[in-house]
């Protein structure tokens, strides 16, 4: 008894101070530690100094996948941080329906963050049984394939205006000793591809089907065979990119060693720290140039339950910064993605933002494959793709083993 | 201090009481933290747990997934391969340097620091370095190339159906030294006279190791095997530094299964019914091992 006591008065010692002198430091943990994600972040970190309140940066390296545990585990093990970052969708649910997560109903409503929030299937994704737990921050599409001018000068051909071209262009890329197709060993990436090359060969509403309704039939179908021979190409045009992290891939496109990588707006990040422009150094196509779709998942935060007062005041203030106008432009610049709100001025953004801008704003949207399907079904996804992108399995076997997956999906 | 009070008969179970009582913290913890938990995650191996642990059973369903994963029977195949040839390699090669070191040469202190030093690298460094010497563009294949083989191929870690012995090999710079030093502690624990007697009977070198020394070794030996054993089930760091996994699922190990699966895909149960069976397989290799060495000594 006596040994907690002073165990619990030594902890209090070390509590303290920090709670009476910095009223409101808050710790967020997030993965953003690329180059221009560093910058973005640092731009939601200014804001809510400005606040009278303090950021504790909690970045945590490696990818989403080897934050995630560390994030989950330090809310289920007690020792939550003020906010966190994830990608809106499924990855918390379970931590919601635990009642480990904060409730932001009232300051979303008192926001009107409903009426704000565009589209609102982004919303619904941070929206439980009626309440609203996470405040989201930006809009990531994964379906856009950028090509390095540079490297397609090199070779003596056209850049490419679609995903046919491309693969017609492989050969002479190749013979200009130039990959023709960047992809990093990290198995989301080859996922991530895949989903894309999807949408843009079979569409919106087989992608729906498949990832919306888990319908294994049409997973097994014709449709999905078209895109599992786009998907070899891939894999043949990708052979020789020995590199694991995606920004890595991404500085292969930069440099004009790799002719093009397929893979989020979030790239585009590396490109301006990089100092490039898009149209003269660097091409987008959106939809790989054929379906011109993107996909509306994305960052949110999740604030866990804090018990000290001064710190759920807070997150309060930092939900709301989170979505104020000015915080949400100077962020999504620096992070190549787009604003959650439709009403703020992008006169600053680049061609490839305004392309985004442009689709999203004619509705041309699907849900992320994150807030479609549980973390389970993408982890074995994510084994199949990675092992089909490294080995001479047939499309035909992955085709079966996908279909496998999709109807134990959920 | 009860013990004194029982003074009349000594009961057995206040003898040693000392030790009993300062042994009391290791036992709570062997039992509650290590039998505890390996009961626990034995039991919710047969829910579908996901995320939280919760109690809804679901019989063998997460033990049928796992062995129709393409990724799990990689990975014990990929352990099955690194099991055998680690123990095979690191046995045979510690006990020669440790036989030849026992040839009185000279600079042995230097020698033996030489092969123990890997030992004292984490696997995460070592799996860094090997990464970098396995690598194609920098490392063993652009020298030997840069000397004139040009057509020399060396890639371990890029070829799938070869990359788990690119693991070995780093796993085997950094054990070996240790196995040497085992062994050749016990060759110096070997009796000067046995060396003499054989030798006055004129049997060749060899033949006195092979059927004189390793039998007397046999406790060494078997200290050994559990060492290099223990290390060889939860292979993981090696593997997640120097490929993490691939390319593909090639160098995937049941260790890495079962993280990946518990946090990553937030799927408990799966993760704890991957472990549930790496329990097992180690349950096959210690029962009959222990049955042999402790139960026979007991009739005998």
């Amino acid at each position: 008894m006596k040994l907690r006591l002073l165990a619990a008065a030594l902890a209090a010692t070390v509590v303290l101070p920090f709670g009476i002198a910095n009223a409101a430091d808050l710790e967020v943990t997030h993965w953003w530690t690329s180059g221009g994600e560093a910058a973005a972040v640092a731009e939601l970190a200014k804001a809510f100094d400005a606040t009278g309140n303090h950021w504790v940066d909690g970045a945590i390296a490696g990818a989403g996948s080897t934050a995630r545990p560390i994030m989950v585990s330090r809310i289920t093990g007690g020792d939550p941080m003020g906010a966190t970052q994830f990608n809106h969708g499924r990855q918390a649910e379970e931590l919601v329906q635990a009642g480990l997560m904060r409730d932001l109903t009232d300051i979303a409503t008192k926001e009107k963050w409903k009426d704000i929030v565009r589209p609102s299937s982004l919303l619904d994704s941070c929206t439980i049984d009626g309440k609203i737990y996470c405040a989201p921050v930006n809009i990531h599409s994964w379906q856009w394939l950028w090509l390095s001018n540079a490297a397609f000068k090199q070779a003596g051909i056209e850049v490419p205006k679609n995903w046919d071209e491309f693969v017609a262009a492989a050969p002479a890329l190749e013979k200009a000793g130039i990959i023709p197709l960047a992809v990093g060993g990290q198995p989301w990436q080859a996922t991530g591809a895949f989903d894309v090359l999807m949408v843009a060969i079979a569409g919106k509403d087989v992608f729906q089907k498949v990832f919306g309704d888990k319908d294994a039939e049409v997973a097994a179908g014709p449709e999905i065979a078209k895109v599992f021979k786009a998907a070899e190409d891939a894999r043949r045009m990708s052979k020789g990119s020995n590199v694991q992290d995606w920004n890595q891939a991404t500085n292969l496109v930069i440099t004009g060693k790799a002719g093009g990588q397929i893979m989020g707006d979030w790239a585009q990040g590396e490109f301006q720290v990089a100092g490039q422009k898009a149209g003269t150094d660097y091409t987008c196509l959106p939809g790989l140039g054929v379906n011109e779709i993107i996909s509306t998942g994305g960052d949110a935060f999740y604030f866990p339950v804090l018990k000290d007062e001064e710190k759920s005041k807070a997150q309060e203030v930092l939900a709301s910064t989170l979505l104020n106008p000015v915080t949400q432009v100077a962020f999504n610049l620096k992070k190549g993605s787009l604003p959650v709100r439709g009403d703020v001025d992008l006169a600053a953004a680049n061609d490839c933002m305004k392309k985004g801008l442009d689709i999203l704003a004619k509705g041309n949207v699907i849900q992320g494959t994150d807030q479609l399907m549980s973390a389970d079904s993408q982890k074995q996804k994510e084994d199949l793709f990675s092992e089909f992108f490294a080995s001479s399995m047939t499309p035909e076997d992955a085709q079966k083993r996908f279909a496998e997956i999709i109807a134990s999906a959920d | 201090m009860t013990g004194h009070a029982n003074a009349g008969r000594p009961n057995q179970l206040l003898r040693n009481l000392h030790s009993k009582i300062a042994s009391i913290p290791m036992i709570l913890t062997a039992v509650v933290i290590f039998l505890g938990g390996t009961l626990w995650t034995v039991f919710y191996s047969f829910t579908n747990s996901k995320l939280l642990p919760r109690l809804s059973f679901v019989g063998l369903d997460q033990y049928e997934r796992l062995w129709s994963a393409p990724r799990w029977l990689m990975s014990i195949q990929n352990l099955a391969i690194y099991g055998v040839f680690s123990l095979i390699f690191s046995l045979v090669i510690g006990f020669l340097l440790a036989a030849l070191m026992d040839q009185k040469i000279r600079f042995e202190n230097t020698f033996r620091t030489i092969f123990l030093y890997p030992f004292a690298l984490s696997f995460i460094v070592t799996g860094l370095v090997w990464q970098w010497v396995l690598n194609p563009e920098f490392g063993v294949q652009s020298v030997i190339r840069s000397l004139g083989w040009t057509s020399f191929t060396f890639d371990p870690l890029y070829n799938p159906s070869i990359v788990i012995y690119g693991i070995l090999i780093a796993a085997l710079w950094q054990g070996t030294g240790l196995v040497m030093c085992l062994m050749l502690a016990g060759l110096r624990g070997i009796d000067e006279d046995i060396w003499k007697a054989s030798r006055v009977d004129g049997i060749p070198m060899w033949k006195t190791y092979l059927f004189i020394i390793i039998p007397m070794m046999r406790a060494v030996f078997i200290t050994t095997l559990v060492i290099i054993a223990s290390g060889i089930v939860r292979v993981y760091d090696l593997v997640v530094a120097q490929t993490s996994g691939g390319p593909g699922i090639a160098s995937e190990v049941p260790a890495k299964y079962v993280y990946d699966y518990m946090f990553q895909a937030q799927n408990l149960g799966q993760g704890f019914a991957a472990s549930t069976m790496m329990l097992i397989t180690v349950a096959i290799i210690i029962v009959p091992w222990a049955y042999l060495e402790f139960g026979g000594r007991k009739r005998g």
